[in-house]
């Protein structure tokens, strides 16, 4: 049976965008309704296991679309859940990029100056620190050694890891169940149900109307908590703003799906994606050449052998993130551990005589798996993706009972996207291979297409209403009181990990959404404190207000 | 046995037994197929369960066009699939798994669950597949768990400078 329920505001999603949103307005005193998708999991139930139907596949989403898969967050908490949790801010010239559009995509109003303040506050409730080299696990060591080698310098990555807690153990895609990471599960999110907000798992938004006083209806299925593929009941809440959080995938769906009832979508949903530029390369070490030329030794005499250890991308090069380079010319690279299961399939075994991605030369590459080191790539693709007509249900058609599924999304990279990648291609080789340290050979694109962690851009803010979904108060164009504060607004790639820009985006967004919200008639403020009583960026923003 | 086969050409391992057709042997050790491929193809969360028949008659099916067009004289006390040498097998499923081929998606998610049976033991617990000689774990060399059954690494760190720093890192330690 369907029921119709009221609130002042229903947030849909619980990653960075929703989280941050939905504390913000319980803190000030609207009554909030956070809508997630996926199950609600705790540090106890995240598992270290690939076994079907554990945390491994039951938090997140790999979606297969042509020419480009997504993954993704499925739970409470969203990307910050399964998140590496490296937290860069991104440099300056990402905000000066014109991109396709050829004139500067990012609204007027930011700048790497002008959110800087906002990123300290997500720094601060996190918190984001900054990691010494002894704290450096032996992947990121190696990389660190290998630029050095090559005359390259690289930088301990800011982190939300409290590596003090940290055991190395490298399943953070599964949840991290010695709570070291900072997911939201463990600030914003308390932070809001501790003012009354309330969080509804297995809830999966389909559409929204608009009621005849310009509030919202938000219909949502219940999603099945083991077979995700399975709904039940149906319901709906009335809300006065709704911000939309559900994710770059899954908020143009929604908004796709909405429009024989809310009207026409501005141009731009579900146009403009960005995988971040990303792209991996796998490179296999020879570990006498890391002891000889790196000089580099375990306590246990082993020169490396430790891909399995340690927790995500923890040392970056930036060396070509020079504001100087032509765009498209610009990316970072990180060290990277990529879990099994989704991922060895698609690294190739370098100078085959056979297939490169299965196959008896393939099955030689993995026997030395714990000599493994994966590069990932950032850089500035074209935003070329362009998501088709909407799944009946959800953001995309499941295949399996969880975890994999098949999107609308296409992504064919230009010229542009292409040339990038090559030319970061080129240069992990020239600092791997050198004098022989590794082999290297980029995945493929070939089986699943481009792969990306960082799906961007898909609903954008900017000043150009063709090509921006969003003002740069991230409310939609043409239907007020909607607004969204997810990785689909921000503009395009950003060259490094975006989540600390996401949630940079979200804190500067919600002084203009708890206006909407008070000129909509909830009694509503916006303090500009932080979860746990983080109070030292409070005059800041308030100053700002 | 088609499905092992086309497991076996996704990760090669060594023959069951002397007269093992489904495993071609072109591999020492396990592969996909004794990592359990089957199994994981056959677990009914993984969404391809009720189409393996379907998809082992079309892989036959795409066999015996193979050996015709390539003059391949099939052996018919197996299935066709199973009749190819290794190289035809290969050539097959790199035809399949093509980036234009109209089944693409079907072959890739066969191969793809075939690779995780062996990376990944995804139809058992790992710290069980592990105890258990999972070959494909094994073979990448997975370390085991502690005896709590968890996984932690107390030793991490090289513990030293690797390089020097990017001269605009900013005092928050991100890029200017």
């Amino acid at each position: 049976m369907s029921v119709t329920e009221g609130t002042d505001v229903v947030v849909i999603g619980s990653g960075f965008g929703g989280a941050i949103a939905a504390y913000h307005l319980a803190v000030g005193g609207a009554r909030v309704v956070v809508l997630e998708r996926g199950p609600w999991l705790s540090a106890d139930e995240f598992d270290q296991d690939f076994k079907l139907g554990s945390s491994y596949t039951r938090i997140f989403d790999f979606t297969i679309g042509d020419g480009m898969s997504v993954l993704s967050g499925n739970c409470v908490g969203g990307g910050s859940v399964v998140y590496f949790a490296t937290m860069p801010r991104a440099p300056g010239f990402v905000f000066e990029r014109q991109g396709s559009i050829g004139r500067r995509m990012w609204p007027a109003s930011i700048s790497r100056e002008t959110l800087d303040p906002w990123y300290d506050r997500a720094v601060e409730a996190l918190p984001v620190t900054k990691q010494s080299w002894d704290q450096v696990p032996y992947g990121g060591g190696l990389w660190a050694a290998a630029c050095r080698h090559a005359g390259r310098t690289a930088n301990p990555a800011p982190t939300a890891v409290d590596v003090a807690r940290c055991t190395n153990c490298n399943w953070m895609a599964a949840g991290c169940k010695f709570d070291a990471k900072r997911s939201l599960l463990l600030n914003y999110l308390p932070g809001a149900v501790e003012h009354g907000a309330e969080i509804r798992p297995l809830h999966e938004v389909q559409h929204l109307s608009r009621n005849d006083d310009g509030s919202y209806r938000v219909h949502y299925r219940i999603v099945d908590e083991v077979d995700y593929r399975v709904l039940h009941g149906s319901g709906a809440i009335d809300a006065k703003i709704v911000v939309l959080a559900a994710g770059t995938g899954a908020t143009p769906v929604i908004l796709q799906r909405s429009e024989p009832t809310l009207g026409a979508m501005p141009p731009a949903v579900g146009r403009y994606f960005s995988g971040n530029g990303e792209r991996l390369n796998t490179a296999v070490f020879d570990e006498g050449k890391v002891r000889d030329l790196l000089g580099l030794s375990r306590e246990d005499g082993v020169a490396y052998e430790a891909h399995q250890i340690g927790r995500g991308p923890t040392v970056a090069s930036w060396d070509k993130l020079d504001g100087s380079l032509p765009e498209y010319e610009r990316f970072s690279l990180e060290q990277l551990y990529f879990p099994p299961g989704l991922g060895t399939i698609l690294a190739q075994a370098p100078d085959a005589g056979g297939p490169t991605w299965f196959g008896p030369e393939k099955k030689e590459l993995l026997r030395r798996w714990k000599s493994w080191l994966t590069i990932f790539t950032m850089s500035e693709d074209d935003n070329e993706g362009v998501f088709g007509p909407p799944p009946a249900t959800g953001s995309a058609t499941r295949f399996s009972q969880q975890m994999l599924g098949h999107s609308s999304l296409q992504y064919h990279p230009t010229p542009n996207t292409r040339r990038g990648w090559e030319l970061s291609d080129a240069d992990v080789k020239d600092i791997l291979e050198r004098d022989g340290l590794a082999q290297v050979t980029p995945w493929t694109n070939d089986v699943v297409g481009a792969y990306t962690v960082h799906p961007l851009s898909s609903c954008r803010i900017g000043d150009d209403p063709a090509t921006s979904a969003l003002d740069d108060r991230h409310e939609l164009r043409d239907h007020p009181g909607i607004f969204v504060t997810d990785g689909s607004a921000v503009p395009g790639a950003l060259t490094v990990n975006p989540a600390l820009t996401i949630a940079a985006l979200a804190e500067r967004a919600m002084p203009g959404i708890v206006q909407a919200a008070r000129d909509r008639g909830v009694s509503v403020s916006y303090l500009g404190d932080l979860p746990e009583g983080v109070e030292s960026s409070q005059a800041r923003v308030l100053g700002r207000t | 046995m088609t499905l092992e086969a086309f497991a076996d050409t996704i990760i090669p391992g060594e023959k069951r037994s002397s007269d093992d057709r489904a495993i071609a042997g072109v591999s020492t050790g396990g592969g996909a197929v004794t990592s359990g491929a089957v199994e994981l193809l056959e677990h009914p969360a993984g969404g391809l369960a009720e189409s393996l028949t379907g998809l082992a008659h079309l892989l036959n099916g795409h066999a015996v066009q193979y050996a015709t067009e390539h003059a391949v004289q099939l052996d018919d006390e197996v299935p066709p699939f199973v009749a190819l040498s290794f190289a035809d097998r290969t050539a097959l499923v790199a035809r399949l798994t093509a980036v234009d081929h109209p089944e693409k998606a079907l072959w890739v998610g066969v191969a793809l669950f075939s690779n995780m049976a062996f990376d990944s033991a995804a139809h058992l617990s790992t710290a069980a597949a592990i105890a258990d000689g999972h070959p494909g774990l094994l073979t990448m060399g997975y370390a085991p768990p502690d005896a709590e059954g968890t996984w932690q690494f107390p030793r991490y760190s090289y513990g030293r400078v690797l390089a020097d720093l990017h001269p605009n890192t900013t005092p928050t330690g991100s890029p200017a």
